[in-house]
């Protein structure tokens, strides 16, 4: 290559970098009541657009749209942040941790957001957390489920809003021994990635823990959106266990449940969906009667009643026609929780700084649509909620939840400083 | 005993339904040297038409039998529609291009289609479950099969035979040969080799757009459903060589069988069975089970 | 002469390189260093095409580069940042090695179908993996870069440093690797086999040994993305991220061993930009731009500055 080639290219690039760096520095104009601008981080493309990006969006429009109105009941009447608007910015989560670290880094250090809400995967969770640190900036994760976030780590501006997955495995074994007190041969069926590898092994090691001789026929592990299950639903057939796990979502559920129905494998056999309500009402017909399901938590279908959970309900249901799911129940308890934490601090209209925000934050107990949060563990930043299971039965041609049980934190989550794989190994008992 | 015929049954369903989506990808190679990343695409869109016009079909009351058909008309509107609008408002403009700038080409279209469907359809899933369970169940053995899973054995047989006599005995099948073996000869005898390409990637559309009409019953139809069977169905061309139909056709029944026995017998290595087949393919037969060596150029 | 003028002129590079990156606002220099060592990827793809092989499993070394760099992070407790680099790269050779010898033999889609291949199986084994976190991967943090602390916007800085630093010395090492008479046997092989052959080199050599540096430069980039990032995933295998490099590689085209990482800047950039302002609709953007630059720029973005550059000189 002639140097001459080198020196404009050199000059190229210097020139382009700064003309990218020139074109977003633009000023903002100060306004009265400057909007507390938050960063909404979910998947708006791929497959978990439709069960849960989407709708945990959707929440997030509908929340921060009434909190700006003051139309949100008590105690979250104050218009806006302690008056300030909220002004939502969206970014999709499609692209996996190197893409969403960018995305975090121009989110916080180009958009100027004041916080980060989002996160449904759990490895773009725990990319996210140490550049949030590294950055001082409030980031509340909503969704994903993985104990590794503060069980390896520690932060102090990043929070976790809602349990994480320990407890939708735990609660599922506790709810199949209760209902299955003869229970002998038990089979899953997975996805083979993180979240589902996580569901079995804890489902797994619960029930070892519960019920020391329940057998297990076959772990079936199919690939993330594979889509076919014919061998699989073959292989769990021939093995006639009386319950089958599956932590699968929305069109992997849905293509198993479609496959599997026809062919009578829920007539031998009792299916748990730990996430199965984001799909249960769209699946109304397909899904049998006696079909264990699971919200993530005490959300959507469980939800315990109460003012705001029927505001919640009413409220995204006359805007989009659907009632809320468990994503969208997240959101909005993440949403809220920052509320809750900025106007516990701030003091005669000023506007708190973020550093009293993290920690009116840490360990702050709240109200949500799906009932009471703690920021217990994870030294005040994950929070515990209630567990809940319940049987799925067809009544006058709807799909309704009968036999709801429900399962308080500490006997589904781990106490402070106990990791979960050996909190659930030590302290779960055999039952008789 | 019992486990094998499982194996067996199961590994010649999931085979057929492979060998439906990779015969159009095989035949698309073979003619015009692009290895087509947005089949996918194609895919999705024949499952998306097919449960919105079954859906439509049955919503309004009409006999559930024809469902069927409307599957197969979705399939077939996809095919005439989409494919004619790719090839001619894009593909032609690249001809003679690296074959790996044909592949970014496909990539790139496939990004857009991905937007466009969920433009279209939005992001929630779209359901036509009834014509899976319609024809009723066979049982064999502990084990249970819906005649539908039958059915589309049936069809995947239908189409490779199908695409076998029509390359062999008819006249454009001939003419389609010409072309594989050299285009420029081809174009210099007289062969509107536009018109031949045309066909061709119409008729690959179409059997993408069949394989997802014939699926959807069977799944929910969600966004990105067809980014996992472009891999699938490469794995299937390559194994079998690249454009050769009955290479898909073994590739298929081949990769159905090992995934088949991994879920029976070892679930642990389902995952990557295929490219492990796929690789030990191409170590011992490195141009794919049906294509022979090609002469070296001096 | 020619030789310390190059050597001057690399300096130069450098010196702007590193002096660049104070100036650009953070989210840029974030930017810069993930385009800077995935732009390694794509020089190790370039010299490949030179070879006339398109790799669609680069994705391969670059995952076992950031996972090297993440395990001696993570079990061995290295605590510094530039041995990670150096292992990463000599991590993705040894496995290129071994790979080569069966891949050496391929040519055309089945070279790059096989590589596919390759790379999909190692996705599935870190999948299985689930002491590396599966799917979830796991995190890395280095103590230093060099001399600076790792944590903060210097260590930032640092790590864009040593991006630049790794492309440098990569770029060079190339650059006199294709002046050889080794190197020069590359765009041979390319053309006709047969003749290299005749002329007593062995072309299979020359591919394994170009597939043994492809992988090298695409491990360093592999490590220095993983430390950029903090974090590493399965996904740095799978066969997007394969794609993305070969959508640069055209993008860039052959012409220049600086075109890799300025295409591959342009793309993030563009990708960000659309995530930014067309969250819903960024496919369409990004589709449509590759579209756009290959129908209408067939020799890559070079051919804007060639014509822009032609009449004034």
């Amino acid at each position: 290559m002639r140097p001459s080639t080198w020196c404009r290219l050199i000059l190229s690039s210097v020139l382009s970098l700064a003309l990218a760096a020139a074109a977003p520095a633009r000023a903002q104009a100060p306004a009265t009541a400057p909007p507390f601008k938050i960063g909404v981080v979910t998947f708006l493309s791929g497959a978990a657009a439709g069960p849960f990006g989407v709708p945990a969006r959707n929440a997030a429009e509908v929340v921060a749209e009434a909190l700006n109105g003051g139309k949100v009941p008590a105690p979250y009447a104050q218009k806006g942040l302690g008056g300030r608007p909220i002004e939502l910015v969206f970014v999709d989560e499609a692209g996996g941790p190197v893409v969403q670290v960018t995305e975090f880094r121009n989110l916080v250090q180009k958009q100027n957001v004041d916080a980060v809400i989002g996160y449904i995967s759990s490895g773009d969770c725990l990319a996210i957390a140490p550049v949030a640190e590294e950055l001082k900036k409030l980031t509340l994760f909503f969704d994903c489920g993985t104990p590794r976030i503060f069980e390896d780590g520690s932060y102090r501006y990043v929070f976790r809003t809602a349990p994480h997955a320990t407890l939708d495995s735990v609660a599922a074994a506790l709810y199949v021994t209760e209902v299955k007190p003869k229970l002998k041969k038990i089979a899953g069926i997975n996805q083979n990635y993180a979240w589902g590898q996580d569901s079995w092994n804890d489902f797994e090691a619960a029930m070892k823990a519960l019920r020391p001789d329940v057998k297990v026929t076959t772990s079936q592990m199919p690939k993330l959106f594979a889509g076919q299950y014919g061998a699989e639903i073959s292989a769990l057939m021939s093995g006639s266990p009386e319950v089958i796990h599956s932590s699968f979502w929305d069109g992997d559920l849905d293509a198993f449940v479609l496959q599997a129905s026809p062919r009578g494998l829920f007539k031998k056999s009792t299916a748990l969906f730990s996430a199965g309500e984001t799909a249960m009402f769209k699946l109304a017909g397909q899904i049998p009667d006696g079909t264990i399901i699971g919200a993530r938590g005490p959300n959507g279908v469980f939800a315990p009643d109460s003012e705001l959970n029927r505001w919640f309900r009413a409220a995204y249901n006359d805007r989009y026609t659907l009632w809320p799911v468990y994503p969208s129940y997240r959101m909005a308890q993440a949403l809220l929780g920052l509320k809750s934490a900025y106007e516990k601090v701030q003091a005669g209209g000023a506007a708190p700084d973020q550093e009293r925000i993290v920690t009116a934050l840490e360990g702050l107990t709240y109200e949500s649509p799906a009932g009471t949060v703690k920021m217990a563990i994870g030294k005040g930043h994950q929070a515990v909620q209630e567990a809940a299971y319940g049987t799925a039965k067809h009544v006058g041609g709807k799909l309704t939840i009968v036999n709801v049980k429900r399962y308080p934190a500490d006997k589904v989550l781990p106490p402070e400083g106990v990791k979960s794989a050996d909190w659930i190994k030590s302290s779960l008992k055999p039952v008789k | 005993m019992a486990t094998i015929l499982a194996v067996l049954i199961d590994g010649i369903i999931y085979a057929s339904w492979l060998f439906v989506i990779a015969a159009g990808l095989t035949m698309i190679y073979g003619v015009m040297r692009i290895l087509n990343m947005a089949h996918g695409s194609l895919y999705a869109l024949g499952a998306y038409a097919a449960a919105s016009l079954a859906g439509t079909w049955l919503a309004r009351g009409y006999p559930p039998l024809g469902s069927y058909a409307m599957l197969v008309l979705a399939a077939i509107l996809v095919g005439l529609v989409v494919g004619p609008a790719i090839e001619r408002g894009l593909l032609r403009f690249t001809y003679g291009r690296d074959e790996v700038v044909l592949v970014l080409v496909t990539y790139a279209l496939f990004l857009i289609l991905e937007d466009l469907v969920k433009l279209v359809w939005g992001v929630e899933s779209y359901f036509v479950s009834e014509p899976y369970g319609l024809l009723g169940n066979v049982d064999i053995g502990p084990l249970s099969y819906p005649v539908y899973s039958g059915a589309l054995v049936l069809v995947a047989a239908a189409a490779g035979l199908g695409l076998h006599l029509a390359i062999r005995r008819t006249r454009y099948g001939k003419l389609l040969t010409a072309v594989i073996h050299d285009r420029e000869v081809s174009a210099a005898l007289g062969i509107d080799v536009n018109r031949v390409f045309l066909v061709t990637f119409t008729l690959g559309t179409m059997l993408a757009a069949v394989g997802g009409a014939l699926t959807a019953p069977t799944v929910s139809v969600v966004p990105g459903m067809g980014v996992e069977v472009i891999v699938l169905a490469f794995a299937v061309v390559v194994i079998g060589g690249l454009g050769s139909v009955g290479g898909a056709a073994l590739g298929a029944i081949i990769v159905g069988l090992v995934r088949s026995a991994s879920v029976h017998f070892l679930p642990e290595v389902e995952l990557f069975s295929i490219y492990l087949v796929m690789a030990l393919v191409l170590a011992f037969r490195p141009r794919g089970l049906f294509v022979a060596a090609e002469a070296r150029k001096i | 002469m020619k030789l310390a003028r190059r050597g001057l002129l690399f300096l130069a590079v450098a010196l702007v390189g590193l002096l660049a990156g104070p100036l650009l606002p953070k989210w840029v220099l974030f930017l810069a260093t993930v385009s800077l060592a995935k732009g390694l990827a794509v020089l190790g793809l370039l010299l490949l095409m030179r070879t006339g092989l398109v790799s669609f499993g680069q994705g391969l070394y670059f995952a076992i580069g950031g996972y090297a760099a993440g395990l001696a992070a993570d079990a061995l407790h290295w605590g510094d940042a530039v041995p990670m680099v150096l292992l990463g790269a000599v991590a993705a050779a040894a496995v290129a090695a071994v790979v080569g010898l069966l891949l050496a033999r391929y040519r055309t889609i089945f070279f790059a179908m096989l590589s596919l291949a390759f790379s999909m199986i190692f996705y599935g084994l870190l999948v299985k993996s689930s002491a590396l976190g599966s799917t979830d991967g796991f995190n890395v943090a280095p103590r230093t870069v060099g001399l600076v602390a790792a944590a903060g916007p210097r260590g930032q800085l640092a790590v864009f440093g040593l991006a630049a630093l790794a492309v440098i010395l990569g770029a060079f090492v190339l650059d006199r690797y294709l002046a050889s008479h080794l190197g020069r046997l590359a765009p041979a092989v390319r053309d006709n086999e047969l003749r290299v052959e005749y002329m007593g080199a062995s072309a299979r050599n020359v591919v394994h040994l170009n597939l043994v540096m492809a992988a090298a430069l695409a491990g360093a980039g592999g490590a220095v993305t993983a430390l950029a990032v903090g974090h590493i995933d399965p996904q740095m295998a799978y066969w997007t991220t394969s794609g993305e490099f070969v959508f640069v590689a055209i993008l860039s085209g052959t012409a220049s061993v600086a075109a890799p990482f300025l295409g591959s800047f342009l793309l993030e950039l563009l990708r960000t930009l659309a995530y930014e302002y067309a969250p819903n609709t960024w496919q369409v953007v990004v589709g449509g731009a590759m579209l756009a630059v290959i129908l209408f720029l067939p020799e890559g973005l070079w051919t804007l500055l060639r014509r822009r550059a032609r009449p004034s000189g």
